[in-house]
């Protein structure tokens, strides 16, 4: 639901995009920067899913995060000064995580902390920086920034929130695949806002959810709960994440055969993963949410190319050197454009050093739009400096041949929703 | 006696000159160990002197924290009183674990401990419209204060993180020189021989155990309002493990093994995984032109290497070899 000054200020945005876009494809590579007072880097503390059950995601931020910094470098850096990237690993949990931030201000002095995805690593940290008056600048797709939990000093313009994905998928689902869903997902946070977001959308569409399937989060088995999916539902919306994935799809494929009903789910639940990996082949002709679609098509942006080679991920979303390592393609450019902004940020403020990082934050608040580039090659961004969230196109992809194919770009304006903060209004 | 107040006094005055001299890094972290310290300080009257090895003491520490934290969030509570709330959660949920599990001995405790943990745990994730589940919740900067003091302030932060600190030692060390820190002592020992001479180990069990889920309790709470952050994840298995390790590391069954282990530890983390690890990666990157970074993140092995060899020559713990070799009389 967007109120009409909303409307009017991401219509404004919308064409703002169009107007600068081709100006934009300037910014990451031929940018030119005054002579700084100083060559010493700005250090951007970097949290890192090294260990933990974020891992698979950290090594792809990881190198997603260093190319983006090299490509800055190359570029003269920012204000003239180089990049410096200090990563710690926050072991995906939200105590050492808090730790890291501490480090990163009071050890290695540096100018921002940047990361990471899980959201309770961001919910643990986010208070530090706060205190420590860090600006921190996360890349994970959960609803707290912009839910008014957090901080002025924490803000994700880099990537879509979850909130945001889900409610602009109801669209097509209802359009396309059918009204009357059933919902499967972990009983836990992130479920819970599907449950909460995609039921909302849908019924506000006419449609309606049959079933709410919670799945605890100890379960191994699944066999007991696919009876409970009743026999009228058209679309069975999916959102099971970590280990148990595999066991998920290979019994509801077991369950269901060749008579189910059509299935849409989040492709968080494999990334990192082949979807060609032997037990998914019951995924085939199902679709997925994708924030950034993972196979190059034949309409592959130039945007697109030159950030996939840039991180070194070939057309089928895996490692250059290892076909094998499949990327957090659909999240990983988020690091990538958060460091661009960044870089943008700190250069409209101005910034000589942690005396300026209020300045970066307002700076940053300050934006609303970022055109599709090689800086943002997911696609366009409104940025809401209101509550620190930037809302982007959503890609709907569809299983065939073992391979996602891209079959729908949402509207940015599908994934804007009403305010729920105002951090420019809190102090700093 | 007199020597071990000294001592005692000593540690908590040298705690009070660090303040103003440590960095700000340094400073941070120390107040933060001194917080997981006092949880360490109640593991070990369990496992130190009576010889109860809990796997569960997660749920303690998490009963203190969303004891505080939840009393905060949805009934807009002072931090003070939500504190001293969280404590008395921590308490009451000692006194029930303690009345069934301690009906269980050796292994059969250890696992009834684990599975109280462990729906403890899940219970958490299960009222996610209360505790925002697996996520957790933050509790404002502006409303952390306690009779005016902010407690985000580094320096009320340090001090309040090492007044819990100083009351969770002094209650220790009064606790195990006393008559009933002996019988645990003894149970720890030979229970039946205990039980033989008129006293009651249950009754004493339950003491210890009862003393370190407050303990445990106070820390939850106390890192509640002095980080601002509550969540699941310190409800989880390994924050059940954490605990027995700091203890391990410091000395079983000394009164100052705990905060020991837990600085150790804490730092032996920190460098490992920060400075060591991804410098040796780096290193054989530069060497062999081969990245590494599986090197980088291998910090959990250093910490095993760590734990392996502490076992093997020192399985006492450090303070626990000093008593042995150099201060018999050290508590």
């Amino acid at each position: 639901m967007t109120t009409d000054t909303d409307r009017r200020t991401l219509l404004k945005g919308a064409a703002a995009i169009g107007a600068v876009a081709a100006g934009a494809q300037l910014l990451p590579g031929t940018a030119r920067y005054a002579q700084a007072q100083s060559s010493a880097p700005i250090k951007v503390g970097f949290q890192v899913h090294r260990t933990g059950i974020g891992a698979a995601y950290g090594r792809w931020y990881d190198r997603t995060t260093k190319a983006a910094a090299s490509l800055i470098n190359e570029a003269g850096g920012i204000n003239g000064r180089p990049v410096e990237i200090v990563a710690e690993d926050d072991g995906t949990d939200p105590k050492r995580g808090a730790e890291v931030i501490e480090k990163f201000a009071n050890l290695h002095e540096c100018d921002v902390a940047f990361g990471t995805l899980f959201s309770h690593v961001v919910i643990g940290s986010a208070p530090r920086a706060g205190e420590l008056k860090l600006p921190y600048f996360v890349v994970s797709e959960g609803h707290h920034v912009a839910s008014g939990m957090l901080n002025r000093w924490t803000l994700q313009p880099g990537i879509t929130d979850v909130r945001s994905q889900i409610q602009s998928m109801a669209p097509w689902i209802s359009d396309n695949l059918g009204k009357k869903v059933t919902m499967v997902y972990p009983d836990f946070a992130f479920g819970h806002d599907h449950r909460k977001y995609f039921t909302e959308a849908i019924e506000r569409l006419g449609g309606e959810v049959l079933e709410h399937i919670a799945i605890p989060p100890s379960e191994t088995s699944f066999f007991k709960y696919l009876p409970k999916i009743p026999r009228e539902t058209e679309v069975l919306y999916h959102v099971m994440v970590g280990p148990g994935v595999l066991t998920f799809v290979k019994e509801m494929g077991e369950y269901f055969g060749d008579s189910g009903p059509e299935i849409f789910g989040f492709i968080d639940s494999l990334e990192a993963v082949d979807i060609a990996s032997p037990g998914l082949e019951f995924l085939e002709g199902s679709h997925f949410w994708e924030g950034y679609p993972r196979y190059a098509g034949e309409d592959q942006s130039e945007h697109d190319a030159f950030y996939r080679a840039a991180v070194g991920v070939d057309d089928n979303g895996a490692s250059l050197s290892d076909p094998k390592d499949v990327s957090t393609y659909a999240h990983m450019f988020g690091c990538w454009e958060t460091l661009h902004i960044l870089k943008a940020g700190m250069e409209a403020a101005d910034y000589r050093g942690p005396q300026d990082r209020q300045a970066l934050i307002e700076a940053v608040e300050a934006m609303d739009v970022f055109p599709e580039s090689r800086a943002h090659p997911q696609g366009s961004k409104l940025f809401n400096g209101r509550t620190h969230q930037a809302f982007g196109h959503q890609h709907i992809s569809r299983v065939e041949g073992g391979r996602l194919v891209p079959v729908h770009r949402t509207s940015i304006f599908d994934t804007v929703y009403e305010d729920q903060t105002d951090y420019t209004k809190t102090s700093f | 006696m007199t020597r071990s107040i000294l001592l005692h006094g000593l540690v908590l005055a040298a705690l009070v000159a660090l303040e103003p001299v440590l960095s700000e890094y340094h400073h941070g972290n120390l107040a933060r160990i001194m917080v997981l310290a006092v949880y360490a300080v109640g593991y070990n009257m369990l496992f130190g002197y009576t010889g109860l090895l809990s796997l569960g003491h997660a749920m303690f520490f998490a009963a203190g924290m969303y004891g505080c934290a939840l009393l905060v969030r949805l009934a807009e509570w002072g931090v003070g009183p939500a504190f001293a709330a969280g404590v008395v959660c921590a308490l009451a949920a000692g006194v029930v674990v303690g009345f069934l599990a301690l009906r269980t001995i050796g292994v059969g405790f250890m696992i009834v401990t684990l599975m109280f943990a462990e729906a403890a745990h899940l219970g958490i994730l299960y009222y996610n419209d209360y505790t925002r589940g697996d996520e957790g919740f933050t509790i404002p900067q502006a409303i952390r204060t306690v009779a005016g003091l902010d407690l985000s302030d580094t320096t009320t932060r340090y001090f309040a993180a090492l007044a819990l600190f100083a009351a969770a030692l002094i209650a220790s060390a009064a606790v195990v020189q006393s008559r009933t820190g002996r019988v645990l002592v003894a149970i720890r020992e030979n229970e039946d021989r205990v039980r033989m001479l008129g006293f009651d180990p249950f009754r004493y069990k339950l003491f210890a155990l009862v003393f370190s889920a407050t303990m445990a309790g106070a820390a939850g709470a106390a890192y509640a309002v002095l980080f601002g952050y509550a969540g699941a994840s310190f409800a989880e298995v390994q924050y059940s493990i954490l605990p027995l390790l700091w203890v391990l590391l410091g000395g079983p069954g000394t009164t100052l093994g705990p905060l020991l282990g837990t600085v150790l530890m804490f730092y032996l983390i920190d460098y490992a995984s920060g400075t060591i690890m991804p410098g040796l990666a780096a290193l054989v990157e530069a060497q062999t032109g081969i990245a590494a970074p599986g090197l980088a993140s291998a910090w959990l092995l250093m910490v095993g290497l760590a734990l392996v060899l502490l076992v093997l020559f020192a399985p006492r713990g450090l303070l626990g070899v000093v008593r042995a070799r150099m201060v018999p009389w050290l508590p």
